[in-house]
């Protein structure tokens, strides 16, 4: 240093640095601070001898415990698969419905079927299940398939129109108008008619719309237009509606019709996780 | 340096040729070693009085987990008992749930206040008599004391070979200390569970790892800084003394040394009276200086070491006890007081400090117009603030105590979907609903709506039945969960989100607990 400046009060040379008249003395360190110092790089060293530390090009030092936060995890999840062993054998051997009635196993089922929701069926139905235009909304209690828990857990296991699953729920709603099944006038009574049974803006009940009801659509949706959940055809009377309750919406799908598809889950999740996810979605309010 | 009293009369006091090791003039470096401190055993009021706190504060600690408070079958019986596990904290009749934490921090807030109060008013008590680090310093003396003897013995030994009578006696008293440190660690752990199992559980190493590791850091603590830091613990590592002295004021009590009357102090009184040379009542015998466990001088006046423990009092009435003069030289008094004496025995003169001027010229006595310090120097309007604060959040606390229901409902709307459209038109709300029965006996209460005209209400479980009342049994000490659905018919669920209550009640209805919670309605219907 160039200039040794000795503090008059303290006796202890300062370190040439000021700030607005105040000069920093050069005191030493305290000791315990030094010791803490050397401590930590001993620690520091340590670490990355024992732990992976250096990155290379490779990939960072494997350090000589073998640790690696990847086997950690794998680790802990069997472990949690190991602890919920028990319960997990006793969802695969009970009938479906018979979880909903034991309450520890419901709890269980729910909390797993929730999760495995969020990770494959908010895609589609949302993260509440409230689904959107051509989704259906599992909260609600108007269901395609049916709504009992075994109806959920087929309609899950199997999918709708899943060209890979033999048992998937099938079925197609004809193009009446783009096929030229019915012509453009009785495509318009009969969507009257249909708007008129749930008391949508538009509709009319004529004995027309009836007839061409009854002629063409009752065979799926039912001589009184309340659906057939074993064909898969919609309740047409109340206030649910898939594509948009309206009369326009209506005579469109008459039109061409919309068909969603869902994939069978049975074969990718297993039957476990199925039967989660039905006591799950069974549960959200609407199950029957 | 060894202490050598000087032989003399039976009416003179002991003297000690020694200087504070904290004393301003002897300070050092901070880099330089601590010298050690060898505090003698003092006697007297204070003294008796800290022996009294000590065996209060340490039989509260130590023997508290012991008591049992009948809490029916489904509660512990300990009296105190902070249950971490269930989250649950017991004290005697008083059952506090994490919720509740607010009586937990009104308490914090009274500690603080509190603190304010006695510090502005008697200063250091706290630090003096009832602060863990005294109490536990106060201990280990003893303990040292009754090994290696009072403070010469303790210094002759200290500055002595290690002769094998030294190595005995060091190890008897460092291990007495750690066993101390380990009881103190093991009562700690006995306030987190049921005493009695978990001591049987330590002694035959069936206890959780956390306790042997909370007994080991303050076995580790206590006999760290209660045998080898001591007064280091107060001067360097506690900011309780400098937050203290903030709170201290001229109205304040404070250890004193009232130079108003010992000053000029003399060693040989006798002759300097011969002499006619003005003598205090101060003889400088030191007496204060070698009872004092934080190695400071009173009579340089108020210091941060200083905890006011008040041995020095109780050392100096003693001496002026032999010499036949009044007690007080050291005392407690405000500045105020002070102040007021030290312009009686003329402080502000050229003359400087004249003890005749305190003292009656005939009788020899202290004249009537000295101040003593009485209550009525420490009561002032900043103090009554403190306690009038102190005390309403004391009666606040007990006021919600006292009206404190055991039923407690909480409500948690879906968050998606808000709302759900059912096929007739109708509109349901999902709402999570946690009951607590904050009571040791099982309990049965009802559901109901009220403000939310039309309502019906259906479980997950029960299908879609609905129903204006749900009746559910909870168990005792616990938390049922249970999801709720409301629903409204499609003509009443329309316009802004409607504001309704659910309201539960138990027993034959006298205990009432509920929750305001919202209706969400279609956006499109809010016009």
């Amino acid at each position: 240093m160039a200039n040794h400046e000795v503090d008059d009060i303290t006796g202890v040379e300062t370190t040439g640095h000021e700030w607005d008249g105040i000069k920093e003395l050069n005191n030493p360190l305290p000791r315990w601070w030094l010791w803490t110092f050397y401590g930590c790089i001993a620690v520091g060293l340590g670490i990355s001898v024992l732990y992976p530390a250096w990155p290379l090009f490779g990939g960072p030092t494997p350090g000589v415990l073998g640790y690696s936060t990847r086997t950690e995890l794998s680790n802990d999840l069997a472990a949690a698969q190991l602890a919920q062993a028990g319960l997990i054998a006793k969802v695969a051997a009970t009938p479906v419905a018979d979880i909903l009635i034991d309450a520890d196993l419901n709890r269980y089922a729910t909390a797993g079927g929730a999760s495995a929701f969020k990770v494959h069926c908010i895609q589609c139905h949302g993260t509440g299940a409230e689904g959107g235009v051509g989704y259906p909304n599992l909260n609600d209690d108007e269901w395609i398939w049916g709504g009992t828990i075994d109806e959920v857990y087929a309609t899950i296991t199997h999918g709708a129109r899943d060209p890979g699953d033999p048992d998937t729920h099938y079925n197609i709603m004809p193009n009446f108008g783009a096929d030229a099944i019915l012509e453009a006038p009785q495509i318009a009574t009969v969507a009257t008619y249909v708007a008129s049974l749930s008391g949508l803006e538009g509709g009319v009940n004529t004995p027309e719309g009836a007839q061409i009801f009854a002629d063409n659509c009752a065979a799926c949706h039912g001589d009184d237009a309340k659906g057939k959940p074993e064909l898969g055809g919609p309740d047409l009377t109340d206030q649910i509606w898939l594509y948009n309750g309206s009369l326009d919406s209506i005579v469109a799908q008459l039109g061409k019709p919309r068909h969603g598809t869902m994939p069978a889950w049975g074969v990718r999740l297993g039957d476990t996780t199925v039967k989660e996810l039905a006591v799950y979605v069974h549960g959200l309010g609407g199950g029957r | 340096m060894l202490d050598t009293p000087e032989a003399g009369d039976a009416t003179q006091p002991d003297r000690y040729d020694v200087g504070a090791v904290n004393s301003k003039a002897q300070r050092e470096s901070l880099y330089a070693a601590r010298k050690k401190i060898f505090p003698k055993r003092a006697s007297g009021k204070f003294r008796q009085l800290k022996w009294i706190v000590m065996a209060i504060t340490l039989g509260i600690y130590y023997l508290v987990p012991f008591l049992r408070w009948d809490r029916g079958a489904y509660a512990p019986d300990q009296a105190v008992l902070v249950d971490l596990a269930n989250r649950r904290f017991y004290f005697f009749f008083i059952e506090i749930w994490p919720q509740e934490f607010y009586y937990v921090a009104g308490l914090l807030v009274m500690a603080g206040v509190g603190l304010f109060l006695i510090t502005s008013t008697v200063g250091r008590a706290w630090c003096g008599y009832a602060c863990p680090q005294t109490v536990w310093v106060d201990l280990f003396l003893v303990v040292e004391r009754a090994i290696e003897g009072d403070r010469n013995a303790r210094i002759k030994l200290d500055s002595g070979p290690w002769t094998l009578d030294k190595i005995g006696k060091r190890l008897a008293k460092h291990s007495i200390w750690i066993l101390i440190g380990i009881v103190t660690g093991g009562a700690w752990i006995l306030y987190f569970a049921d005493a009695p199992t978990l001591i049987a559980q330590v002694f035959t190493l069936q206890a959780p790892f956390v306790a042997y590791g909370t007994i080991a850091l303050l076995t580790a603590t206590t006999y760290t800084f209660g045998g080898i830091m001591r007064e280091q613990v107060c001067t360097y590592m506690c900011p309780w003394p400098r937050i203290q002295s903030v709170m201290l004021d001229e109205y304040s009590l404070t250890v004193t040394y009232n130079s108003w009357r010992g000053e000029p102090r003399s060693r040989h009184a006798k002759k300097a009276i011969a002499q006619g040379k003005p003598v205090g009542d101060c003889v400088d015998c030191n007496a204060c200086v070698v009872v004092c466990p934080m190695g400071i001088d009173i009579r340089e006046g108020q210091q941060l070491e200083c905890i006011t423990c008040a041995l020095c009092i109780d050392a100096c009435d003693d001496v002026m006890g032999k010499l036949g003069r009044e007690s007080g030289l050291i005392s407690y008094a405000t500045l105020n007081d002070f102040n007021a004496n030290m312009e009686l025995a003329g402080a502000g003169m050229p003359a400087g400090i004249e003890p005749r001027r305190v003292r009656d010229s005939v009788t020899g006595k202290l004249v009537d117009a000295i101040r003593h310090t009485t209550w009525r120097s420490i009561v002032r309007p900043r103090t009554i603030a403190y306690f009038v604060v102190w005390a309403s959040i004391g009666l606040l606390m007990l006021a919600a105590l006292a009206v404190r229901t055991p039923l407690e409902v909480n409500v948690l709307h879906d968050r998606n979907p808000q709302y759900v459209l059912l096929s007739d038109g109708s509109i349901r709300n999902g709402f999570t609903l946690k009951f607590l029965n904050m009571t040791q006996a099982p309990r049965a209460i009802v559901l109901t709506l009220s403000g939310l005209d039309g309502a019906t209400m259906s479980t997950a479980e029960g299908g879609d039945q609905p129903a204006t009342s749900f009746a559910f049994e909870i168990e005792p000490d616990r938390v049922l969960e249970e999801r709720i659905f409301v629903r409204l018919p499609a003509d009443a669920a329309t316009g802004p989100a409607k504001d309704f209550r659910f309201e539960v009640t138990a027993g034959d209805g006298s205990i009432h607990a509920s929750a305001g919670a919202k209706f969400e309605t279609p956006s499109e219907t809010r016009k």
